[in-house]
Order: structure tokens, then sequence, then C-alpha cells
């Protein structure tokens, strides 16, 4: 039952390693998007105007209760109905980007409801305009107290990135899929991808504990 | 087609693939509640290699992704001698995977009781299992309950994985109906609505009425 080959391992790693770059890519771009379109789904949910604000905040609400993998489906499938159609690539960074956005928008929002009431009312008082008061006084205070649930996420939407290969990106499972529907064998390739993922997802998630820490000393935040 | 030829048409097939989805977001939930426990209690054993094994369990399955898991478990299972047959393999590893990430709710939650509360049980004279049961555990439940809520719904969105895997859950169903008819903002719409309704208005509605219970039996309601 048990019958690990050795040589057919070494055969099949390059291939593997070779895909584990474009799970790292998937989730470097995939996470780039989230960050920035997050931090654009929180000031939008902080605008005076109530109808933008109801409608993000429901939108994140919808986004963050629906599966990752079926928001993939329908963003790379919906399009070719309207006319757009969009390369797997495309389709799985938009619906990647625009998941993990919903859940980072709710971390800036913590980070953002820790900073004290008194920093808005000073740079009210120095007459900051909103802009300046967000980037130079309030968001620099927000980032230390987000940083953990940010590293979170990072960890999580490298997790996430094999529900790309239900569209074919050529990810690290979808290689190992291939590699086993060649050669009908799949202990290999899912134990490789296995261990892939447990060799980048924990010295990540310690090197980010590191990370925070470090920040928390340069910020004089214990 | 208008969409309501469209829900006439294969709405008994939706239908019928939401009720798969709930029966394995339930069984993959008492699952995920059962491994959490034990595994979260085994976190903080005294015993070394019982801790070592709850910490190399949870690593394991929070260190790697479910998808990884599910097929880990439903294509090489097998080669070990160990065959499940989809559907149980589906909520098994679901449950497995979220079970790890409970198992640390649980760890926190039994972390935060106040220490009197441990010390009032040690001068009670009460033994080891008795604390635990009657005093710890009840505290830690209040405490970890709305993080609950958040997992449950996790692992509603982890069970739509299964599909991959051929259980006739929503996702599959939809899928299903999208190759056949590409009528694919009906399909996958109607699916993400699906799944949100029983998010917002099941899940999330039934954590707060036991949260509200378990308030009332504590006497702080």
């Amino acid at each position: 039952m048990f019958d690990w080959r050795w040589d057919f391992t070494f055969q099949i790693l390059p291939r593997l390693i070779v895909a584990t770059g474009n799970t790292l890519l998937a989730a470097g771009l995939g996470y780039a998007i989230a960050v920035v379109l997050g931090l654009a789904l929180v000031l939008a949910q902080r605008t005076p105007f109530r109808p933008l604000t109801v409608v993000v905040r429901e939108a994140v609400e919808f986004i963050r209760s629906t599966p990752l993998v079926l928001q993939i489906f329908f963003v790379f499938y919906v399009g070719p109905q309207f006319g757009i159609r969009l390369s797997p690539w495309t389709a799985g960074m938009i619906a990647i980007g625009l998941h993990y956005a919903a859940y980072l928008s709710e971390v800036y929002r913590g980070g953002l409801e820790c900073v004290p009431k008194g920093q808005w009312e000073a740079a009210k008082s120095l007459n900051l305009s909103t802009a300046r008061t967000y980037f130079r006084v309030i968001l620099p205070q927000a980032l230390p107290p987000s940083l953990a649930g940010m590293g979170n996420y990072l960890v999580g939407i490298f997790k996430d990135t094999p529900m790309l290969s239900v569209i074919g990106v050529a990810e690290l499972m979808h290689t190992a899929n291939a590699i086993g529907s060649e050669t009908y064998r799949f202990l290999e390739p899912f134990t490789l991808v296995g261990i892939i993922f447990l060799c980048i997802s924990l010295p990540t998630a310690a090197l980010i504990r590191l990370f925070e820490a470090w920040v928390r000393r340069k910020l004089g935040m214990g | 087609m208008s969409y309501f030829e469209f829900l006439g048409q294969y709405g008994d097939r939706i239908f019928s693939g939401t009720l798969i989805t709930m029966a394995l977001t339930v069984l993959s939930a008492l699952l995920a509640v059962a491994i959490a426990v034990a595994a979260g209690l085994m976190r903080m054993a005294p015993n070394m290699a019982v801790r070592g094994l709850a910490t190399v369990y949870i690593e394991i399955f929070r260190g790697t992704s479910l998808l990884v898991q599910l097929y880990w478990i439903f294509f090489v299972l097998p080669l070990f001698g160990i065959t499940l047959e989809k559907f149980t393999a589906g909520f098994v590893a679901v449950g497995m995977n979220l079970g790890a990430y409970g198992a640390e709710l649980v760890r926190g939650a039994i972390l935060s009781v106040p220490k009197g509360q441990w010390e009032a049980a040690l001068a009670l004279n009460m033994s080891p299992a008795k604390r635990m049961i009657r005093v710890i555990l009840p505290q830690a439940v209040l405490i970890m309950l709305p993080s609950w809520g958040n997992l449950l719904i996790e692992l509603l969105k982890g069970t739509a994985l299964v599909a991959l895997i051929s259980v006739a859950d929503l996702m599959f169903q939809v899928k299903q109906i999208n190759g056949t008819t590409f009528l694919s903002a009906q399909t996958f719409g109607t699916a993400l609505i699906i799944y949100y309704v029983l998010a917002r208005f099941m899940i999330t509605p039934f954590m707060r009425w036991l949260e509200r219970v378990m308030m009332r039996k504590m006497g702080r309601a």
C-alpha cells in the first residue's frame, strides 16, 4: 500500500517548484490589489455620503459571506456572457483581490477605530485637509494595530490560491493535478504540495510575528 | 429565457444542492466542534507528547489549504487503505480543517477565563475534570461563541470546495447547470445569493440565539 517513489518525486519536483513561483506570484499580486482596494473600501464607508456607505458596507458583507471559489467562477464565466473575455489570471486576480479587499477593509476599520478621537480634533485645529489628516496623521497610527490582521490574511491569500486552479491558473495545485492525471500517481504530487505549503506558510507566519514586534518597537508602542 | 423560467426549470436541482450544502455544513460543524474541543484541551495538557500531537495537527491543518487537504483525503488516503465515500471525505476534510482553527479559539477562550475561577474550583476541592466541565468550559463557551459565528461562516464557505470532488452540493449543481446552459450570471448569481442568505439569515441569527441562551444559562442576561 505504501509505495513512495523517490525517483518519481525528484522527477516531478522541478515542475512543482516552477508552479510554486506562480502560486507566490498569484498570492503577491492578489494581496497587492487587496491592500489598496481594501483601503478604498474602508474609506468609502467613512464618507458622509450615506447611500455610498450603505452600499459598500453591504457589498463587503456579501463578499465576506460567500465562497471564494464561487466568486472565482462568477468573475470568470459571467464576463463572456456580456462580451468581456477575461484570461484565467485576470479573472482570478480580480476575484481573489476583491475577496481579500473585503477582509482587509474590516482589518483597517478595526485599526482606524483604535486611533483616539483627540487625533482628529488636533488635525482639525491645525487646519489640515481631510486627505492630509488621513495620510499624515490617522493612517500611520492605524497601521500598527492592523498589522496582525494584515499578516494573517497574507498567509490566508497564499493558502487560498489553489482555488484558482478551478479556472485553469497554472499554480501549484493545478500542476499537481495535471501530474496526477498524466501518471495516475497522486501520492507524491499531492503530498509534496502539502509539504511545500507548510514550508512556506509556517515560516511566513513566524516572520510576520517578528515584523509586527519590530514595528511596534520602532514606533515606541512597547 | 427569463429568470423565472430559469428558476422553474432548474429550481429543484438548485434546491437539492442547497440541502446537501446544509447537511454538509451541519455535519462538518459537529465534527469541527468535537475536534476543536479535543485538540484545544490537548494543547494545554501537562503531558508533552499529547501537547505535541495536538500542535502538529493544528499546524498541519492551518498551514496548508483546505483544497489540498480535501484532495489528499480523497485521492491519497485510499492508497493507505482508507477509502472514504466522497460525501464523507468532503465533510471530514472541512470539519478537520475548521476544527484546527477552532482549537485555537477553544484554547484562547479557556486561557481567558479569570484565574480566580480556577483557584475557587481548586479551593472547593473539585477534581480537574469536574473543574473543567462545570466551571471553566461553560465560561469559555460564552467567551468564544462570537468567534465561532465567524468560523461557521468560513465553514459554510469551505463546503463549496467539495464540489470539486463531485459531491452534488449547491456549488456542484450550479456548475453543472452552467455547463449546459451557459447562463453564468443566473446560475452563479443565484448560488451567491443562496450562500449569502444561509450565512446571514441562518447561521448568524442561530449563533445570536445560542449566545442569548448561554447568557441566560449563566445568569448573565
